[in-house]
């Protein structure tokens, strides 16, 4: 079973889906990686979103990346509401952020899960797409036209952010902030104000996420689940709050799941991403990449 | 859910004056069950549920059992294995219900077996899959149409080698159904000499199927034999149409759950195309026994308003068997004794909106009625088609069959 | 402290007294299955508690060390028939030198990385016990009880038993822990591990050994989990309900003091059960996420919290 075009196939596979992980991570690249928020609630408000893009597609008809991008400046606002709400009762209080903090957000993913399961029920739901369903076949093999649209997708927003990070100079304060509170505190910038500013755009990027989410497998009320390891080990390996180390990273951890599926056994996969993670966090406890 | 409790109430009400005169001097008679309602399995547990209280308005209607009405006591087990033993322990002792229904699906009902053994209370059965063959309970009767453990596997691979095959895939989720699928379906090969080229078990929530259709496919199998839940059902049949499996495959499915949900198939549409796989009841001519056609009116109603699967060919109907299975034998005992109840299970063959029905020792059906059929002719995102006949066509059972296997599979497809 | 002592072993005696007492007074079984979970909880919540609580390294997972537990029984049970005294035995060894492994592998990271890292564990232990077709794998598998022994009536009464001594015995264990030198060093490098380090407080070492007590704990509590089900499977033992629920229970009843995860575990314990046999749907897992959030943000001391801080008040007054 063991041939060079099954691996070159997997390896092509395996960059594909990383670029989908990478889209699904680049927030809480953000969110967790740029601002130390203990953000587990990250793939919970994913799942959302694609819920919401299955809303939009089922009833009507809205082209799905289209309702991503649709629903983004809501998320925009939501992420602004919840780091407010966070700050408020964790972060200005000091002590113990971390742990309650931590304990907040799983409990607010909880929340989130039943609330869709009551109101979509349990059943997976998926979307409708011309994209959906077609293969191109490159070189000799057949793709899947969706994985190509996450490609894409996750370049497009790789890029955007790093561009915005660097370039714009909100993006440059929200880096600031991220590498010495204090200092921008001293220059007369409101740093939670930024802080907040920053997550509101971690969320935000969640809308087209989610699009892919749904567009590339069904989705459930519970995938959320899935996602906190992959998500997780993808920033941690990062090395938190780099973008094109987290394409780059989600894209390692694509080809080790792919690998691992078509040559060992598929079994072992879900246990490939929180083993890289448990792996990178005893070498380095602060990421691989640890920019402390 | 406010709304179904509201539903319950008024149903129960209407029951209520219906039969007032016969019940109105006695205790209803409980029969307690828990249900997936949360979790994993509640997409199953909802419809089999709607099912069994068709049943009970139904019997309430033309008066009761025993002259008595007939009551539901109904808890939600989360789809979880650890929370049933208390919840029956609830509806023995505290509750004090005459007659007991397994939740549906494998996993709920494993860990309540020793205690209703115990009890010596009769269990009917909801779909699980091979739950008595260590406990022996003779009290044990379930409602799935599976017959004995290997037929499963039999039927398919025979509709395999008459279509040539003669090597075979196994593609399984690593679950406790499809792991069981998958055993008898390696013991049923190795008796036929059928080797196996390609044997793997993924796990759940895999995202992303085309690298192991890919595996597949590199393997040149004759017969693919999945056993998949729904979310995987919906992934592995688009990687097939976006990757394809090879020429060489004749039949291609068996054991796919997710494929007799009515929103599944919908969506899904075209993709089904081709598959051949298990199922229950199909509205195909001869699946229908007196009062299957009025159940499916009444369900196709009460469905929307409950929010579950509209076509509930699947799991819904033998719910209400199963309150004709108990029906049935407290008629003809005129009592809840328990042992005289299973002693008429034993050696009675009852009839049910989905056919006769008759129990070997072990509890479960003396033969399988587990159908396979090819879906033929589907298209996108129409629900209704389904309600047709000729679009799921049996293969097997024999008797049952309503057409022929168009192979091989790439062929079936176009 | 002295006199504590003596009400505290006095009122623990009193709890076992009453529930071996009632093993043969009260028929109805039902009382006992309820029971069972919630003495389940208890323990969990208190062991959860030892290195949550007083070090404040937040945990997810309690369902791995959980489900070690129940899947070290149905091993001991299926390979040599083993007696359930030595199956709890046996889990609370392999749970500490698990807590040791995870512990040595996870306790050098700090706030949100061990949490994640604990996450991590679950899924690899939970989905090695998936591959281990011998152990049922994903199929799950079902196991006997051998007869009951006197003075039970059935197997369940005496498996609530066995948990309400697990109980005293988890209670006693963090009670000591807390009033001694090892309860004193976490709280310490709870409050700033830096400068407890800086101030010659063997933090590291504070933390293995509070990580090796609460897995002990935890897996011993999983281990008559097997006989209460007869029947495992990795998707139920492992399930993360577990992990939050108990996370849930400590942080509610309040981690400063050993009697709120008690409380807590009590409280929300009773309020699942109460749930599941009365509204019995998605708003009983809704309940739990809403209260945890409540606490979390209103009352970050737990119940305890309240309570003290209402008898501030009243005292000021």
């Amino acid at each position: 079973m063991f041939s060079m075009d099954l691996l070159l196939e997997a390896v092509v596979t395996g960059v594909l889906l990383g670029c989908f992980y990478a889209a699904v991570s680049i927030g809480l690249s953000v969110s967790f990686g740029l601002l130390d928020v203990p953000q587990v609630a990250h793939p919970a408000f994913l799942v959302m979103a694609s819920y919401a893009v299955f809303f939009l597609n089922d009833g009507y008809d809205i082209d799905p990346l289209l309702a991503g991008v649709l629903i983004t400046p809501l998320l925009f606002v939501f992420g602004l509401l919840a780091y407010r709400l966070y700050y408020e009762t964790f972060e200005r209080r000091g002590t113990d952020a971390a742990v309650r903090g931590i304990a907040f957000f799983f409990g607010i993913a909880f929340i989130i899960e039943v609330l869709l399961i009551l109101y979509f029920g349990v059943d997976q739901r998926s979307v409708t797409a011309s994209y959906i369903g077609k293969s191109w076949r490159i070189a000799g093999m057949r793709v899947p036209l969706r994985l190509m649209v996450a490609f894409a997708v996750a370049g497009g927003l790789t890029l955007l952010l790093s561009v915005y990070l660097s370039r714009t100079f909100m993006g440059r304060a929200i880096r600031a902030v991220a590498q010495d509170e204090e200092a921008v505190r001293l220059m007369g910038a409101n740093p939670v104000r930024i802080k907040q500013w920053a997550f509101g755009i971690a969320t935000a990027v969640l809308g087209v996420a989610g699009a892919l989410l749904i567009i590339v497998s069904p989705v459930d009320p519970t995938l959320d689940r899935a996602y906190i390891g992959r998500t997780f080990c993808v920033v941690v390996m990062a090395g938190l709050g780099s973008m094109t180390g987290t394409l780059i990273a989600a894209i390692i951890l694509g080809i080790a799941e792919t690998i691992v599926l078509t040559m060992f056994g598929a079994s072992w996969a879900p246990a490939i991403s929180f083993a890289l993670l448990l792996g990178i966090l005893a070498v380095r406890p602060q990421g691989l990449l640890g920019r402390r | 859910m406010k709304r179904r409790t509201f539903l319950g109430a008024a149903i129960t009400g209407i029951g209520v004056s219906l039969i007032g005169k016969a019940g109105a001097d006695q205790p209803p008679i409980k029969i307690g069950m828990s249900m997936p309602l949360t979790g994993g399995l509640a997409g199953g547990g909802k419809p089999s549920l709607l099912g069994i209280e068709i049943w009970r308005d139904d019997i309430n209607a033309k008066g009761g059992m025993l002259g008595r009405k007939v009551e539901l006591v109904v808890y939600d087990d989360k789809s979880s294995a650890s929370e049933t033993p208390a919840l029956y322990s609830k509806l023995l002792d505290i509750d004090k219900v005459d007659l007991l229904f397994a939740p549906y699906a494998t996993v709920p009902t494993a860990p309540i077996m020793p205690l209703v053994k115990q009890r010596g209370m009769v269990l009917i059965g909801n779909f699980s899959f091979q739950v008595n063959s260590k406990i022996h309970h003779d009290m044990w009767f379930n409602n799935a149409p599976w017959g004995p453990a290997d037929a499963w596997a039999s039927a398919f691979l025979d509709i395999g080698q008459k279509a040539g095959g003669k090597t075979v895939a196994l593609l399984t989720a690593d679950q406790e159904f499809a792991q069981n699928l998958a055993k008898t379906a390696r013991e049923v090969a190795g008796k036929r000499n059928l080797p196996i080229v390609f044997d793997q078990a993924y796990p759940p929530n895999t995202v992303e199927f085309s690298s192991i259709i890919r595996a597949l496919s590199a393997a040149k199998p004759d017969i693919v034999y999945v056993a998949s839940y729904p979310p995987d059902s919906a992934g592995i049949l688009r990687a097939v149409n976006e990757i394809g499996v090879g020429d060489n495959v004749k039949l291609f499915g068996g054991g796919m759950v997710g494929l007799q949900f009515g929103p599944v198939m919908a969506k899904m549409g075209s993709l089904l195309n081709g598959v051949v796989n298990f199922n229950t009841w199909l509205p195909e001519p001869g699946m229908y026994y007196d009062g299957t056609k009025a159940f499916f009116e009444e369900y196709s109603k009460r469905a929307v308003a409950a929010k579950v699967d509209p076509l509930g060919f699947y799991l819904a109907p033998f719910g209400y068997a199963s309150g004709q299975l108990i029906a049935a034998a407290v008629k003809a005992t005129n009592s809840l004794d328990q042992k005289a109840i299973a002693k008429y299970l034993h050696e009675n063959e009852v009839k049910t909106i989905v056919g006769p029905i008759a129990f070997s020792a072990d509890g479960e059906r003396k033969e399988t009625a587990t159908l396979q059929a090819q879906f033929q002719g589907i298209v996108d995102n129409n629900i209704d088609q389904f309600k047709k006949p000729g679009k799921q066509v049996i293969l097997f059972p024999e008797k049952l069959k309503s057409g022929n296997l168009i192979t091989p599979f790439e062929a079936a497809r176009k | 402290m002295k006199r504590n002592a003596i009400a505290f072993w006095g009122f623990a005696l009193l709890f076992l007294a009453a529930i071996l007492l009632s093993a043969q007074f009260v028929a109805n079984e039902y009382w006992f299955f309820a029971g069972y979970v919630i003495l389940q909880f208890i323990v969990l919540s208190v062991a959860w508690s030892i290195l949550g609580g007083y070090a404040g390294y937040v945990n997810f997972g309690t369902s791995a060390f959980f489900g070690v537990g129940v899947y070290t029984a149905v091993f001991l049970v299926s390979a040599i028939g083993a007696p359930l005294a030595l199956q709890i035995a046996v889990a609370a060894i392999v749970g500490a030198v698990m807590g040791f492994a995870v512990g040595l592998l996870t306790l050098r990271m700090q706030g949100i990385f061990f949490s994640i890292a604990t996450i991590a564990v679950t899924i690899v232990v939970e989905t090695t016990v998936t591959n281990w077709r011998s152990l049922g794998g994903a199929a799950g598998i079902q196991i006997q009880r051998p007869p009951v022994t006197a003075p039970f009536h059935s197997y369940v009464q005496m498996l609530v038993f066995v948990q309400a001594l697990l109980v005293v015995l988890s209670v006693a264990i963090s009670r000591y822990i807390q009033n001694s030198w090892i309860g004193r060093g976490l709280q310490a490098l709870r409050d700033d591990e830096l400068a407890a380090e800086c101030t010659g407080v063997p933090t590291l070492r504070l933390k293995m050994t509070a990580c090796v007590i609460s897995g002990a704990l935890m897996c011993a509590a999983g281990a008559p989990g097997a006989m209460y089900l007869q029947y495992a499977d990795p998707a139920s033992a492992f399930n993360l309900n577990y992990s939050v629920s108990v996370l849930a229970m400590a942080l509610i009843g309040g981690t400063a003091h050993w009697i709120g995860p008690v409380i807590g575990a009590i409280l929300l314990g009773v309020t699942q059960q109460l749930l599941t046999v009365t509204i019995s749907s998605e708003v009983n897992v809704l309940v739990l996420g809403v209260m945890l959030v409540l606490f979390v943000v209103g009352a970050p001391e737990g119940i305890i919290g309240l309570f003290r801080k209402g008898r501030r008040s009243e005292g000021k007054a």
